[in-house]
């Protein structure tokens, strides 16, 4: 199902770099410090565990539900098991890791808070990026259109999507504040792939952010 | 005719031929180097049968051990110098294959206790010049992987770039790693398990038995006595090949069609395929494997508990391991079902080890992984590149 929805946002016009990679995958690396010890909660088929690799020097591992992307990761020599993120992060000790990362994969989880409060225990830090459902894109097909949004990112008919717990930024700070996380940085951007400014009040990044990505800590 | 014809072409003193002086590398350690055995005994002398493949490098950094199954032997690429059919794991290793002999040097020695040249039941026995028989100590894998680390040590490969193996392979993949964890750079421990379950000893039990209740068997003394078990050993190798297979591929394969005939002869001939097949299994492993190593290496397997060897936590084995793994598991393999992949998996996890675990879809059963499994190819061939490039290993030749 994740990878279905990698690859639904991979095949959508997703804004990528001239490099060619996902914009919002770049934007997950920039907040990895080169050399860390990074955990990818839900890898898909890779992209952003190479991407770490060859830009950040990291030492990567990955943990991804569908067995096709799994495969597609280990034949690439990546080192990613087959598992659950609403399950199996119990099994990781704590500081396992610097950084463990959640990338378009929050709303797909059963339990957000749970798979939260475990990444912010496995690791130092927790990277978490997610579709905003307060885009106003997305309020206007609710409020013209009276159904269910669907967007380029977001193609799924309701009764056929893996995404369960959508989220806007405005719900994802409140969550961060109810498990204790600490906000150390955060961006959001807009359909093309532009960085909002960020000096812009939340109401603002809420509204015209297509996508949010949320590096966090352990509030000591 | 009611009774299978187990009759075989290669009489008991091939094999015992076979024991002794193997059509294979062998190394001889002498009284001076003895074995040292769980069991407490030290077993010397004692020799070591093993094939190689390709070329080790200067930096003696490429090489790959490769550990059979129960009933495999070193023959892993070439041609068998007993049953002249192909090497067991020609998918796997070969030039271009994804162990590449064109880049790793690779090499697969007979398990002690076995019968295709390392010291076993069926070796001369030094002190009476008469096979071992059941005088032969009771080996465990630990003793396997002490043994291969003395021939390492004989061939000056002070650390392995890799190391696989399937099923009772697969044991001695994670024991080595659990022994000698700096000797192993990468290791890939396939359809197995850290500790035999009780289902798979009580299969186990039942192979062992059929062979004993054989009249032939003798107490273990049937070379002497001119006898050999073929009978037993004969139903033991098709009750077990039954716990390789699965229910779908048995299916697929031979479904209720009879053999040979288009009704039912109303005897206990071998009307349906699957009895035919099954019968053949027994035969052509009667043909090659000797009866008192088949109860040596399934008793072996069976005392196999890594996690009992460390106060009954997993994770200590492998703790801060530098080693890393790549764990696979089928989807139909019910004799090393996925879930023990996944307790290896918990465990190297928890030790902060660097794992990848992939479950392959088959209906193939356990034995998939000697097959032609295109996925598993693939991902043991990336999982080696990935490996090879950290450790610093040139692309293939030619």
């Amino acid at each position: 199902m994740l990878t279905r929805l990698k690859q639904d946002l991979t095949m959508a016009d997703a804004a990528r770099t001239h490099g060619g990679a996902r914009v919002d995958l770049v934007v997950v690396a920039e907040m990895v410090a080169p050399g860390a010890k990074v955990l990818d909660v839900g890898c898909g088929d890779g992209e952003l565990l190479r991407l770490l690799a060859e830009t950040r020097g990291v030492d990567g591992r990955g943990i991804e539900l569908s067995r096709e992307g799994v495969n597609e990761c280990v034949a690439k020599g990546l080192a990613v098991i087959q598992g659950d993120a609403d399950t199996d992060l119990s099994d990781y000790p704590d500081d396992a890791f610097d950084y463990v990362i959640l990338s378009q994969t929050l709303q797909a989880t059963r339990h957000p808070r749970v798979v939260l409060e475990h990444m912010l225990r496995i690791g130092r830090h927790a990277v978490v990026s997610f579709p905003n459902f307060g885009h106003w894109g997305i309020r206007l097909q609710l409020l013209l259109g009276g159904h269910m949004p669907r967007t380029d990112n977001l193609p799924y008919a309701w009764w056929d999507s893996p995404n369960i717990h959508f989220c806007t930024i405005k719900d994802f700070r409140q969550l961060c504040h109810v498990v204790g996380a600490k906000m150390e940085k955060a961006v959001a951007f807009n359909a093309w792939g532009r960085a909002l400014r960020l000096n812009a009040p939340w109401w603002f990044w809420n509204l015209l952010g297509e996508q949010a990505v949320f590096l966090l800590s352990r509030r000591e | 005719m009611v009774e299978a014809d187990f009759s075989v072409a290669s009489d008991a003193a091939d094999r015992a031929r076979e024991a002794d002086i193997p059509h294979s590398l062998v190394v001889r350690f002498g009284m001076d180097r003895p074995l040292r055995l769980d069991a407490g005994i030290d077993l010397a002398p004692f020799q070591i049968a093993y094939q190689t493949y390709g070329t080790l490098n200067a930096e003696r950094s490429n090489a790959v051990l490769v550990c059979h199954a129960l009933t495999g032997d070193q023959h892993v690429a070439n041609l068998h110098p007993v049953t002249q059919k192909a090497g067991w794991w020609e998918t796997m290793v070969g030039p271009g294959r994804p162990i590449d002999t064109q880049r790793y040097f690779v090499i697969s020695p007979n398990v002690v206790g076995g019968c295709m040249g390392t010291t076993g039941p069926a070796s001369t026995n030094p002190a009476t010049g008469m096979p071992w028989g059941l005088d032969f100590p009771v080996i465990t894998i630990r003793d396997m992987v002490r043994a291969q680390a003395m021939l390492l040590d004989h061939l000056g490969i002070a650390s392995l770039f890799s190391i696989a193996g399937g099923s009772m392979g697969g044991m001695q993949v994670l024991q080595w790693c659990a022994s000698y964890p700096r000797r192993v750079f990468s290791a890939l421990p396939l359809a197995t398990s850290t500790r035999h379950s009780a289902q798979n000893i009580a299969f186990h039990e039942v192979g062992r038995q059929a062979v004993m209740a054989d009249p032939e068997w003798r107490q273990g003394r049937y070379f002497a006595e001119g006898s050999n078990p073929r009978r037993g050993l004969a139903v033991a190798r098709m009750g077990a090949h039954i716990t390789y297979l699965s229910d779908a591929a048995l299916h697929r394969k031979f479904g209720r069609r009879f053999q040979d005939r288009d009704n039912p002869t109303f005897s206990f001939d071998a009307d349906f395929q699957v009895e035919s097949y099954l019968r053949h299994q027994g035969i052509s492993f009667v043909e090659r494997f000797d009866a008192n190593s088949y109860l040596y290496l399934t008793r072996a397997m069976d005392y196999f508990d890594l996690a009992a060897d460390c106060g009954g936590v997993l994770a200590q084995a492998f703790k801060d391991t530098p080693t890393r793994f790549c764990v696979v598991s089928f989807t139909s393999d019910w004799l090393f079902p996925t879930s023990d992949s996944r307790a290896i998996v918990h465990a190297l996890n928890a030790g902060g080890a660097r794992v990848s675990f992939a479950e392959i879809v088959t209906d193939k059963g356990h034995d998939a992984f000697l097959l032609d499994e295109p996925e598993l190819l693939a991902i043991v061939r990336g999982f080696l590149e990935g490996a090879a490039k950290a450790r610093g290993l040139p692309p293939a030749r030619g």
